[in-house]
């Protein structure tokens, strides 16, 4: 691999951090170092890099929020200068799930169905009142949360909610990437047992 | 037919036809609506005298009351409600018919098709068996849901959780023959980006052409009617934000209407001014999210992000009004919620020049373009005979020739002493209903200058201490104002007993409110008639036959807003 060969390339993708902790040591620790874990680390560091700058959401709108998230992609507060202006349809080829809007027990297994075809790493942001608890449509046919059904990493309150904090929700998954933040609640999800398996 | 009927001429028809059967009564209730009550059993004989004769041409809405809380121990727990428009005359006409728990009464479907979806609703939401309907299915509650929510025995926040979607499926139609025919079918939303949200559509095709489409709608029921039973009447205002979510205000507007006509009260000139600006502000950023997306849909991604720099321009002004952008709620039952900040109406005086050249700009983009021209000319043309018997209205229907706006066949607010007119098609075709929203924006731009320029002095609300809520220095100043504040908040406003229709000429079309009150502080039925429900049930028709890539347009020109279309 490149990464190990190219000594300038690897130092500039060192957090700030890691980069004091290595200066410290002398360069043979260095080289156990690299030939033990901290390539790993190195590694993961590159590919969370590339992940948070270039998230590529699925715009699950259903509602209102579904318009102002318009505005969160248009002119004004365009979210290319994020990395995420790349919205894409398939499930397949998106790694963001932006719910941005009420979520019915109609919708559901439609939800659940498109957050199972999507490729790890996926990420879920849950937009606005509605999809992260119901809103105050407590009422007979609105899903009070789609954390009920899949695992959200960010909410953004709000309804709708302004086009900054949408923002502050896209800037926030992004720290978390960085950071490898453990998602407990992706990692011990499982499917809704109320659903039919997919044939 | 008669060409001109007046108003009184289609009374006396009703009045006449009331009268003359046994078991019919014609009456007008306090604030001034016709209504015929019939027996279950003539519905049929009834509505096609109607139909046949010409004097009631459109069928607007059908519904149903559930009457085991209003009047207990009545023997038929059900009305169903039907409401009729002239296109002549311009007069509404209700008609009522009382039906029992287990009866059942006949479809009027094969008078007035428009009726179809309206009675599947009455179905789903009350259990209302309509006899000889062509498919009596659930529509907007998922297809595993038992029971009927909108009866009162059902509670409001009862969820019941739907394991599956349903496959691919079509209504029966004896005269579709696949023999002989290698069709494949096709699912479309509802998530898919042409379908904007929850729109889901069904189509099976023979090569390039449409041989049988169908469409589900439901994915966004969130319940609307249920919830404005459970609230007092000034908490349903943000709900009804969430109707035609891209023109919020317009549908606040038409709620607080409705309910101040049951009231009998009217509001103060400067309310109406607000009013009628922030409608026409509404109007015209509808018609750029309309136009904006389906020029996305057809390859011109730049007519959007355009659009959408000036639809910022008056979520600016909205929010300079009351905070909020999108969803405003800026009315209140009896005026507005607040006075306008200073120097806001030259705020909206200069957005509207701005708001002018963004739509000559778009003309200019769109109008002349030969690839535009292509993908919209001679597509989903409809007639106006067929557009009024589907229940079309707004630019839709205008575009198929036929000139009824609210604004100018029954004015309100101040809409009578502004110039404007009212753009009108010939073809009905998608590029007609592009022209049609074009003229209408320029049109509304001219309205809010007029009313900008000459604001009526005065006080932004009425102040009718059982109705509007004190200044809070009252409250916060004196014992009357806290008792008043108090006493409105706890037991809430409380309008007469009785029941009314009353409707707005919404940026899609017709937006009507039929409210039914038990004097209580709670509606005591709401029914909302979306203009997209009636327009959306033709679109299996308008599509059938014609090529898969003119699907797409079709829907982009019917402006299907989920949030009215399933309230």
């Amino acid at each position: 691999m490149g990464e190990t060969q190219n000594n300038q390339s690897t130092e500039l993708l060192h957090p700030p951090g890691a980069q004091q902790l290595i200066s410290s040591l002398n360069d043979r620790a260095l080289e156990e170092m690299s030939k033990s874990f901290a390539f790993a680390t190195r590694l993961d560091d590159l590919v969370a890099w590339g992940a948070k700058n270039a998230l590529w959401p699925l715009p699950y709108g259903t509602a209102c929020c579904g318009i102002e998230l318009m505005s969160v992609m248009g002119p004004k507060y365009d979210l290319a200068r994020f990395g995420a202006e790349v919205v894409r349809f398939s499930p397949r080829q998106a790694d963001l799930l932006l719910v941005a809007g009420t979520i019915t027990e109609k919708m559901v297994p439609v939800l659940v169905h498109i957050y199972e075809q999507m490729l790890d790493p996926k990420y879920v942001i849950s937009m606005g009142a509605c999809a992260s608890s119901g809103g105050f449509y407590r009422s007979y046919h609105v899903l009070q949360g789609i954390d009920k059904v899949i695992p959200v990493d960010v909410f953004v309150p709000g309804c709708p909610p302004t086009p900054e904090a949408v923002l502050d929700g896209v800037m926030t998954l992004q720290r978390m990437i960085a950071e490898h933040t453990p998602r407990p609640w992706r990692d011990n999800w499982k499917r809704p047992s109320f659903l039919k398996p997919i044939e | 037919m008669e060409t001109t009927t007046t108003n009184d001429q289609t009374r006396d028809y009703a009045r006449e036809l009331g009268i003359a059967a046994a078991g019919h009564q014609f009456l007008t209730t306090p604030v001034g609506d016709d209504v015929l009550e019939i027996n279950k059993d003539s519905v049929t004989e009834v509505f096609r005298r109607f139909k046949d004769s010409g004097k009631f041409d459109m069928l607007i809405d059908v519904t149903c009351v559930d009457h085991s809380k209003l009047t207990p121990g009545r023997k038929k727990r059900f009305d169903v409600v039907y409401h009729l428009f002239s296109t002549k005359s311009f007069s509404r006409l209700r008609v009522k018919a009382q039906v029992g728990e287990e009866e059942t009464i006949a479809s009027i479907t094969p008078i007035y098709r428009g009726a179809n979806w309206f009675e599947r609703e009455a179905f789903d939401m009350f259990g209302v068996r309509f006899d000889g309907h062509p498919n009596l299915t659930r529509i907007l509650t998922h297809h595993e849901f038992v029971g009927h929510p909108l009866r009162k025995d059902y509670d409001a926040d009862q969820q019941q959780h739907c394991s599956s979607a349903l496959p691919v499926h079509f209504q029966p139609d004896p005269n579709f023959k696949s023999e002989g025919r290698q069709l494949v079918p096709l699912n479309i939303g509802p998530s898919h980006p042409a379908t904007h949200g929850t729109l889901r559509i069904m189509a099976e095709i023979d090569g390039e052409t449409i041989a049988r489409a169908n469409v589900e709608i439901g994915f966004l029921h969130r319940c609307f009617e249920k919830m404005a039973e459970t609230h007092p009447y000034n908490q349903v205002i943000p709900y009804t934000d969430r109707l035609n979510y891209c023109s919020a205000p317009m549908n606040n507007i038409g709620y607080c209407k409705a309910v101040e006509r049951l009231l009998g009260v009217e509001i103060p000139q400067k309310a109406q001014a607000m009013r009628v600006i922030l409608a026409e502000l509404s109007r015209v950023i509808d018609h750029f999210i309309c136009l904006g997306a389906m020029a996305v849909d057809l390859g011109a991604l730049t007519g959007f992000f355009h659009l959408f720099t000036y639809r910022e321009l008056v979520y600016t002004l909205f929010e300079k009004l009351c905070g909020a952008r999108l969803t405003v709620s800026m009315t209140r039952i009896g005026g507005m919620a607040q006075d306008a900040p200073e120097g806001w109406f030259d705020d909206v005086l200069d957005a509207v020049k701005k708001l002018n050249a963004a739509v000559d700009e778009l003309d200019r983009l769109l109008t002349g373009n030969k690839i535009w021209q292509q993908r919209t000319q001679n597509i989903g043309a409809i007639s106006a005979e067929d557009a009024i018997s589907w229940g079309y209205t707004g630019p839709c229907l205008r575009a198929a020739g036929v000139g009824i706006d609210l604004r100018k066949t029954q004015p309100y607010y101040m809409y009578d002493q502004l110039d404007f007119k009212i753009p009108v098609g010939t073809t009905g075709d998608v590029f007609d209903r592009y022209l049609v929203r074009v003229a209408e924006m320029k049109e509304s731009l001219k309205i809010v200058e007029q009313v900008c320029k000459n604001v009526p002095a005065g006080d932004y609300t009425i102040r009718d201490k059982s109705i509007v809520l004190p200044e809070k220095s009252e409250v916060y100043g004196n014992i009357e104002g806290l008792m008043n504040h108090f006493m409105l908040v706890i037991k809430g406003l409380r309008p007469p007993v009785g029941d009314l229709y009353d409707a707005t000429e919404a940026a899609n079309g017709e937006l009507g409110f039929y409210l039914v009150s038990d004097g209580s502080g709670r509606p005591y039925r709401l029914k909302v008639r979306p203009p997209c429900f009636a327009i959306y049930q033709s679109f299996p028709d308008s599509v059938t036959g014609g090529l898969l890539s003119d699907v797409i347009p079709i829907m982009g020109s019917m402006n299907l807003i989920a949030g009215e279309l399933d309230r």
